[in-house]
């Protein structure tokens, strides 16, 4: 009897090893260079995922590679040809949005499907219906974070303080601007500053302080944020922050005084303190491998993988299909699809391939994100 | 053609051989391309290369011919490339017939990058050596630097300009070209192989007519000895303007054959160190050898990706090879043992010698 059951699972795991060929699925990313911390994070993330979903051994499996475009549209074109070459069935686009654009488009005209982790400007998507996205586009995050502000009812009078020569931190304020003024928030303070001045906040600050802010939003990464929030306790001004995406990772930020955090305000897919059994696991398992907690691009890269495991489980697609036969199932699939992922519950794409999933809002107590509802 | 037939018989034949060597490379590219023999990673790499190569031969023109040291091409291939892309969209709906496009849109990349090098070289060229060097270094990048900062919309009122911040304030159906710091965006990708091609034809027959003609012997003389060029009544700082002003047109050509192959374009791709990359194409090829000049553009550019298997050594591997060639190549016992296996070259090589 046990020899027969043996036999059967040999014979099973051959049929399952000869029957589920690997998916291949490519990106690109910046492994090197100044943006090289964003590309390894959104690909540890996807490589976990990957070898997650194939040590389980179901139907789909997946073969991960991921080339170096150093964070420029030229190399990104040639990593994304060179994926090409290997045969990548599925994309999983590039992690920063320049590239993005440039591969997006190389995307639309040899009809593979891509999903971006984190590529967030609007002209990634706009126009190309095989490209879809992780992440929230930007200007969403902005309108999201003015009505979260209005039915929270948190202040009326908002000020703002923005980096002007970058594109993530420009598209949110726009749009926070934009729709502030109909949820009857008034922004008193609107403030840049740019690279290279971006040490000495005490201007921006002062104006916020001097015209009666109750609230900053603060819509920038965290490294400049840590700063503006040590300049205000030094002023002896405390008004209500508030951030976005870019502000996760500030806790764990060397040599930031964690109290200086305290009950600053952020609307972001993904908590690493969450205690989403699913959530947990990743990120134990991504502290042991590869040391550090992850940030919100670890989480979109092992969401994209996880996603496209449930679009072609759905879609019965099968490994041996081409490229092209595989799109418009995708298509059909990411457009009708519900995913639940770490980055968030309910997630839906709409046909231009923009995002549809709740913002946390999270507030820091004690060191620690804690959810806001 | 009379110029050509009057030429000393190496230098005739060196310029055909670099015509020959051009075209049979194209007829053989766009072959293998046409019947799919070709990987899609080379098919992407063409137009790139094309563009690489005429960036190459015009910093020749500047480096090798007229002897001065120039850091800063890079700015003027991304004058021509926002130029240039700029003129592209504004014509997209006039022109649908995209060749005709692609031809203003480069000639109106070339005429603006000429202006930008007519304009740097006026004060930059009465310089000279090091401080010409450190000089052109800084304008490129503050060719970089304001079109960092410049924004161009259209709308039914016209063009509007703004630095800094986007203060054009565009009518309702407007479209803003150039945003900034995030460059350009939905460009329609029209650049192609074979137009890629004639202008690197159009560029090296540019270059050798300029290199063997009045103005030719005026930069060789300069380069040789300003005073003694001097003392014979040339004018240095027109001639030397000269080379600088088509250098600068034949790169913004380049610059926006470069962007209309991408759909996005910044212009922070156009920095200093592309200025440099360019450079070690002329310094590799030999300063003043077209040939090599276009030559160590297509392998420099064709390098990196064909080292993509070594993943994270990628980089250091393209460096070592770099050594690598300076060094072999420089090496006399290396270049004595290549001309005792091949007889006939070493004939040659002392003719040559004789011959200058």
């Amino acid at each position: 009897m046990k020899k027969i059951f043996v036999c059967t699972a040999l014979v099973l795991a051959l049929a399952g090893s000869a029957f589920g060929a690997p998916f291949k699925l490519g990106g690109t990313a910046p492994l090197t260079g100044g943006a090289a911390i964003y590309g390894m994070a959104a690909r540890n993330g996807a490589q976990i995922a990957v070898d997650e979903i194939n040590a389980a051994g179901g139907d789909i499996t997946f073969e991960l590679r991921y080339e170096d475009d150093t964070h420029d549209a030229e190399k990104a074109v040639n990593a994304y040809n060179a994926l090409k070459d290997w045969g990548m069935q599925v994309s999983l686009g590039s992690v920063t949005s320049k590239p993005c654009e440039a591969t997006a488009a190389e995307n639309f005209a040899d009809r593979i499907f891509a999903l971006t982790p984190s590529a967030s400007s609007a002209a990634v998507t706009e126009g190309k219906d095989n490209v879809f996205q992780m992440c929230f586009v930007d200007p969403n995050q902005g309108s999201a974070s003015a009505q979260y502000i209005a039915e929270k009812k948190l202040a009326t009078k908002v000020a703002v303080i923005w980096k002007n020569d970058d594109v993530y931190s420009k598209g949110i304020r726009d749009t926070f601007i934009e729709k502030a003024p109909t949820l009857g928030l008034e922004i008193v303070s609107d403030m840049t500053f740019a690279d290279g001045n971006d040490t000495d906040f005490s201007v921006q600050l002062t104006d916020a302080q001097t015209k009666g802010a109750e609230l900053v939003f603060l819509p920038m990464y965290y490294q400049p944020a840590s700063l503006i929030l040590a300049q205000a306790q030094g002023m002896g001004y405390a008004p209500k922050w508030f951030g976005v995406d870019g502000m996760d990772g500030i806790l764990t930020m060397e040599g930031f005084d964690k109290s200086l955090a305290e009950g600053v305000m952020l609307l972001t897919p993904f908590n690493a303190d969450s205690t989403d059994p699913k959530t947990v696991a990743f990120v134990a398992e991504y502290k042991k491998r590869f040391n550090e907690v992850p940030n919100q691009f670890a989480a979109d890269g092992y969401d994209c993988v996880y996603a496209f495991k449930q679009a072609l489980e759905n879609a019965k697609a099968n490994p041996d299909q081409d490229a092209d036969e595989i799109c418009p199932l995708l298509i059909e699939q990411f457009t009708t699809m519900v995913f639940n992922g770490v980055t968030g519950e309910n997630v839906r794409w709409s046909a231009n391939g923009e995002v549809t999933k709740d913002p946390k809002g999270m507030v820091i107590q004690n060191g620690a994100y804690v959810g806001l509802d | 053609m009379r110029r050509l037939i009057n030429l000393k018989r190496v230098e005739a034949r060196r310029i055909y051989l670099t015509y020959f060597v051009v075209i049979a490379a194209y007829v053989i590219c766009q072959t293998m391309s046409s019947t799919k023999m070709m990987s899609s990673s080379m098919r992407g790499m063409l137009v790139p290369i094309c563009a690489y190569m005429v960036m190459a031969v015009s910093l020749n023109l500047v480096v090798g011919i007229s002897g001065e040291l120039s850091l800063g091409h890079a700015g003027f291939m991304s004058v021509g490339a926002f130029s240039g892309v700029a003129t592209a969209i504004l014509l997209q709906n006039l022109l649908p017939f995209a060749p005709v496009r692609l031809a203003i849109a480069m000639i109106s990349g070339a005429v603006f990058a000429a202006l930008a090098g007519f304009l740097i070289g006026i004060p930059v060229l009465r310089l000279k050596g090091d401080y010409l060097a450190i000089v052109t270094l800084a304008f490129g990048e503050i060719i970089k630097s304001i079109l960092n900062n410049f924004y161009l919309g259209v709308d039914s009122a016209g063009l509007h300009f703004s630095m800094l911040s986007d203060t054009t304030r565009l009518l309702p159906g407007g479209q803003l070209i150039i945003r900034g710091p995030m460059g350009i965006s939905r460009i329609m990708k029209i650049a192609t192989f074979p137009a890629g091609f004639i202008l690197v034809m159009i560029a090296l027959a540019i270059v050798f007519n300029l290199v063997n003609s009045r103005f030719g012997r005026g930069f060789m003389a300069i380069r040789d000895d300003r005073i003694a060029a001097e003392s014979i009544g040339l004018d240095v700082t027109k001639f030397k303007l000269t080379a600088f002003v088509m250098s600068a047109a034949l790169a913004g050509a380049a610059g926006c054959l470069f962007s209309l192959n991408y759909s996005t374009i910044v212009a922070n791709k156009f920095d200093f160190n592309t200025s440099i990359l360019i450079l070690v194409f002329v310094v590799l090829g030999g300063q003043g050898n077209m040939l090599g000049s276009i030559i160590a553009a297509a392998a420099l550019t064709i390098l990196p990706e064909k080292l993509r298997e070594f993943s994270d050594y990628r980089m250091l591997l393209y460096a070592v090879i770099l050594i690598m060639t300076m060094l072999i190549t420089n090496n006399d016992n290396i270049k004595a043992f290549f001309q005792n296996i091949l007889p006939g070259s070493k004939a040659k090589f002392q003719k040559e010698e004789s011959d200058a």
